[in-house]
C-alpha cells in the first residue's frame, strides 16, 4: 500500500524536498542566530538524507543507500554534533553579524535563484532521470550557500556555508546523475570532514590570537597603494 | 599495479605516517629527504618504463600514466626532493630562531610528504573524481604548512586560502558532476564512467552544451588553484606568510599540477565541442594573469609577495600557450612549465636564506648579499635573470617561443604580453639590483645554508636553455600533440 503510493508520488516527493532544500536555503541565509543556524544545516542534511534514499528506492540505485548512510552519519548526526561543541567550547552564543542588512540579502538570493534555473535549463533538458527538475535547485542551493558565506562575517557561519555549499553539490549529483560512484563520494565526504576538523581548530587558533572569530579582523593582508 | 607506481605512491604515503610519529626528532629532516629520494627514484623508474612502452593503465585503469603526465611526475618527484634538501637546514634555522616549535616540525615533515602523495595522485590517477579528490586533499595539506608559524598573518593567510580554494574547487566537483553526466549517457552509469582515457575515447559524442557548461565550471574551480586572475586573491598571501619551502613547492608544483587538471580537460571539452571554446577561455584568463601579475610586481615591498606575483604572470603565459594550442605553443607551454618550476623554486630557495640572514622579508631592508653570502646573492642574482627571460637561461627558450607563436596567430596579444614582460623586468630588476649589490644589513645564520639545490636548479635550466637533448625534445613534441 506504502509502496505503491510512493511510487506514485515518489516524483513528486522528490521535488518537494527539493523545494524544501531551497527553503532551507534561504531560512540560513535570514537566520541570525549561530544555533538555530547549526539545526537548519542538520534539518537541510536530513532532507537530503530523506530525498537520497527515496531516489534509491524509486530507481534501484542500491549504491545511492550506502550514500544515504553517509549524509546521515556525517551531515545529520557528525558535522553538527562537531558544531555544537565547538560553539560550546568557545562559549560564545552571539548573533550571527551580516555584512549587508537580511532583505537585501534575501532579493540577492532571488536573483541567484532564476539565474540558477536559467543555468540548469538546458542540462535539465537533456536529463532522463525522474529527478531531473532538481538539478536547478541544487545549483541554487550552492550559490546560496556562497552568499552565505560572501555576507557572514563571523568565522562560523562561514564554515557551515562551506558545508552547506557541499549540500547543495551531493543534491545536484543525486538530481542529476543518480549519486556519483561511491569511492567518489566516500572521498569527497572524508575531505568534507576533514576540512572542517581543521576549519574548527582555526577558529580556536584564531580566537586566541584575536579575543574574536570575527573574520573582519583578518584584513591586514592586502595590497597597499 | 606495477613496482614503479606503488613505490611512486607508496613512498610519500609511508614517509607521511612515519613523520607524523617521529617528525621532531633530531634526524627528521634526513629521513624527510629519504622519503623523497626514494619518489624520485620511482619516478625515474616510472619514466624510463614509459620511453620504453609507450602509455600504460595500472590497476584496473584506475591510474594513467602518459607522456603527458610522466614529465610532470618527474618534475614533481624532482623538485619535491631538492625542496626536501633545502628545508633540511632551512627549517632547522627557523626553529633555533624560535618560530617554529617541535610540534610544529613534526606538522611541517608529515604534511611536506601527504602534500607530495596528493600531488602525484592528481597527476596519476585516471579518475576525474579521484583527481578531485586528490586535489583537495592537496589544498587541506597546504593549508596546515602555510599556517604553520601560528602568526596572525599565516593564520590569516591560511584563512583566505582555505575558504577561497575551497568554494573554488567545489565549482570544479559541479563541473566533474556535470562531465559524468554527460559521460553517463555514452558510456551508461558506474565507476568506469569517470575514467580519463574511457572519456577520451568517446569525447565527441558527449553532448556538447552540457560539456561547454561544464568546462566553465572545472575551469573557475581549477582555475583558482592555478592562480588565475580574478581567482588569485589567495596566492600572494599563501606565498608570502607560510614557510620558504612550502613558498617554493606551492609555486614551483602546485600551481602546475592544478594547471594539468585543467589540461586534462581542455582535451575532453576540445573533442566535444567544435568550436575552439576552451581555448578563448584559456586565451583569455592567461593573458588578464599576465598583465595583472606584471601590473602588481612593482607595488610589492616583501619579498616573497613580489616571486608570488610573478608565479601569476608565469601561470598566466603558461595557459595563454595552451589556450593557442598547436604543436608549438603546447610544446612551449610545457616547456615553461618545467622551466619556471625550477626557476621559481631555486629562487625562493635563495630568497629564504636571504630573509633569513636580514630577519626580515621586507625588501627596502634586504641589502648587500653578495658581501656577507656570495652564493646566496648570486643565487638570487642568477634566479632572477632566469626567470625574467635572459639569454641563455632556458625561460628565454620557452617565452620566445609563445611570443612568436602568439605573432603568427594571435598578433592582438603579442604587444600586450611584450608590454606586460617589460613592465615585469623593470619591476623585479630594479628590486633584486639592491638587495644583492649595496651596503649590506646581513647577520650569520646558525646553520649552513643549502644551496646545492638552487645551483642544481639554474644549471639544469642554463644547460636546457643552451642545448636541449633530442630525445627531450622529442619528449614534449609527444606530449605536445596529446594537448593539441
Amino acid at each position: 500500500m506504502l509502496a505503491q503510493a510512493l511510487t506514485k508520488y515518489g516524483p513528486q516527493l522528490i521535488n518537494l524536498f527539493a523545494a524544501a532544500l531551497l527553503l532551507l536555503s534561504f531560512a540560513m541565509l535570514a537566520q541570525r542566530r549561530i544555533l538555530s543556524l547549526i539545526n537548519l544545516f542538520a534539518a537541510q542534511g536530513f532532507v537530503l538524507f530523506l530525498s537520497t534514499m527515496l531516489v534509491a528506492w524509486l530507481t534501484g540505485q542500491h549504491h545511492l543507500y550506502g550514500s544515504a548512510a553517509l549524509t546521515l552519519a556525517l551531515k545529520v548526526i557528525a558535522l553538527p554534533w562537531i558544531l555544537h561543541r565547538l560553539i560550546r567550547r568557545l562559549n560564545v552564543k552571539w548573533d550571527v553579524e551580516t555584512l549587508i542588512n537580511i532583505p537585501t540579502t534575501m532579493l540577492v538570493g532571488i536573483v541567484l535563484v532564476i539565474l540558477a534555473f536559467n543555468l540548469a535549463l538546458p542540462i535539465t533538458m537533456l536529463a532522463g532521470t525522474v529527478t531531473r527538475a532538481t538539478l536547478g535547485i541544487a545549483l541554487a542551493c550552492v550559490l546560496l550557500s556562497f552568499l552565505m558565506m560572501i555576507t557572514r562575517s563571523k568565522a562560523v557561519p562561514q564554515v557551515i556555508g562551506f558545508l552547506s555549499m557541499e549540500n547543495g553539490l551531493f543534491f545536484a549529483a543525486t538530481g542529476a546523475v543518480y549519486g556519483m560512484p561511491m569511492v567518489i563520494e566516500f572521498g569527497v565526504a572524508l575531505d568534507v570532514l576533514v576540512g572542517a576538523l581543521i576549519l574548527g581548530i582555526f577558529i580556536f587558533e584564531i580566537r586566541e590570537r584575536f579575543d574574536t572569530v570575527d573574520t573582519r579582523h583578518l584584513e591586514r593582508l592586502k595590497e597597499r597603494p | 599495479m606495477s613496482l614503479e607506481m606503488l613505490l611512486l605512491l607508496g613512498s610519500p604515503l609511508a614517509g607521511g605516517a612515519v613523520l607524523a610519529l617521529v617528525g621532531h626528532r633530531r634526524y627528521a629532516p634526513e629521513l624527510n629527504v629519504a622519503f623523497s629520494t626514494f619518489t624520485l627514484l620511482a619516478a625515474a623508474g616510472l619514466v624510463t618504463r614509459i620511453i620504453a612502452d609507450g602509455p600504460v593503465t595500472d590497476l584496473d585503469e584506475q591510474f594513467f600514466v602518459d607522456s603527458l603526465n610522466v614529465f610532470l611526475v618527474a618534475l614533481t618527484a624532482f623538485v619535491a626532493t631538492t625542496t626536501a634538501i633545502f628545508s633540511r637546514p632551512y627549517m632547522r634555522i627557523e626553529r633555533d630562531h624560535g618560530r617554529v616549535s617541535a610540534a610544529g616540525m613534526r606538522l611541517y615533515h608529515s604534511m611536506y610528504q601527504m602534500f607530495s602523495f596528493a600531488m602525484l595522485l592528481v597527476l596519476t590517477t585516471n579518475n576525474l573524481g579521484v583527481m578531485w579528490v586528490a586535489m583537495e586533499a592537496a589544498t587541506l595539506t597546504t593549508v596546515l604548512l602555510v599556517a604553520l608559524y601560528r602568526t596572525h598573518a599565516s593564520l590569516e593567510a591560511a584563512w583566505k586560502y582555505f575558504i577561497l580554494c575551497g568554494v573554488g574547487i567545489a565549482q570544479a566537483l559541479f563541473g566533474t558532476i556535470l562531465v559524468y553526466f554527460a559521460a553517463e549517457k555514452v558510456l551508461g552509469a558506474g565507476a568506469g564512467t569517470l575514467l580519463w582515457t574511457h572519456l577520451d575515447a568517446v569525447k565527441d559524442q558527449l553532448e556538447p552544451t552540457v560539456i561547454s557548461i561544464a568546462f566553465v565550471f572545472l575551469l573557475i574551480g581549477y582555475g583558482t588553484k592555478v592562480g588565475l586572475v580574478p581567482l588569485h586573491n589567495w596566492l600572494p598571501d599563501a606565498h608570502a606568510e607560510g614557510p620558504t619551502p612550502v613558498s617554493a613547492v606551492l609555486s614551483g608544483l602546485l600551481l602546475n599540477v592544478a594547471l594539468y587538471a585543467l589540461v586534462r580537460c581542455k582535451i575532453i571539452t576540445d573533442g566535444a565541442l567544435e568550436r575552439p571554446f576552451a581555448s578563448a577561455l584559456l586565451m583569455g584568463f592567461g593573458l588578464a594573469s599576465v598583465v595583472v601579475g606584471a601590473l602588481f610586481l612593482s607595488r610589492q615591498r616583501d619579498i616573497k609577495r613580489m616571486f608570488a606575483y610573478s608565479s601569476i604572470e608565469h601561470m598566466g603565459l603558461v595557459t595563454f600557450a595552451f589556450g593557442m594550442g598547436g604543436p608549438v605553443a603546447s610544446f612551449a607551454g610545457l616547456l615553461h612549465m618545467t622551466m619556471h618550476s625550477l626557476t621559481k623554486s631555486a629562487i625562493f630557495f635563495a630568497v629564504g636564506h636571504a630573509a633569513q640572514k636580514a630577519g626580515t622579508q621586507a625588501m627596502d631592508d634586504i641589502r648587500g648579499l653578495i658581501r656577507v653570502n656570495p652564493t646566496v646573492g648570486w643565487g638570487l642574482m642568477l634566479g632572477t635573470v632566469a626567470i625574467l627571460g635572459m639569454p641563455p637561461f632556458g625561460v628565454f627558450a620557452s617565452e620566445f617561443l609563445i611570443l612568436t607563436t602568439a605573432m603568427a596567430h594571435q598578433p592582438w596579444a603579442t604587444p600586450i604580453l611584450l608590454l606586460s614582460l617589460g613592465i615585469a623586468f623593470a619591476s623585479i630588476f630594479g628590486k633584486v639590483q639592491p638587495m644583492v649589490f649595496g651596503d649590506t644589513t646581513a647577520k650569520r645564520l646558525p646553520h649552513s645554508p643549502a644551496l646545492i639545490p638552487v645551483f642544481t636548479h639554474l644549471a639544469l635550466v642554463l644547460a636546457l636553455g643552451l642545448y636541449m637533448p633530442p630525445y627531450l625534445a622529442d619528449w614534449y613534441r609527444m606530449a605536445a600533440r596529446l594537448i593539441g
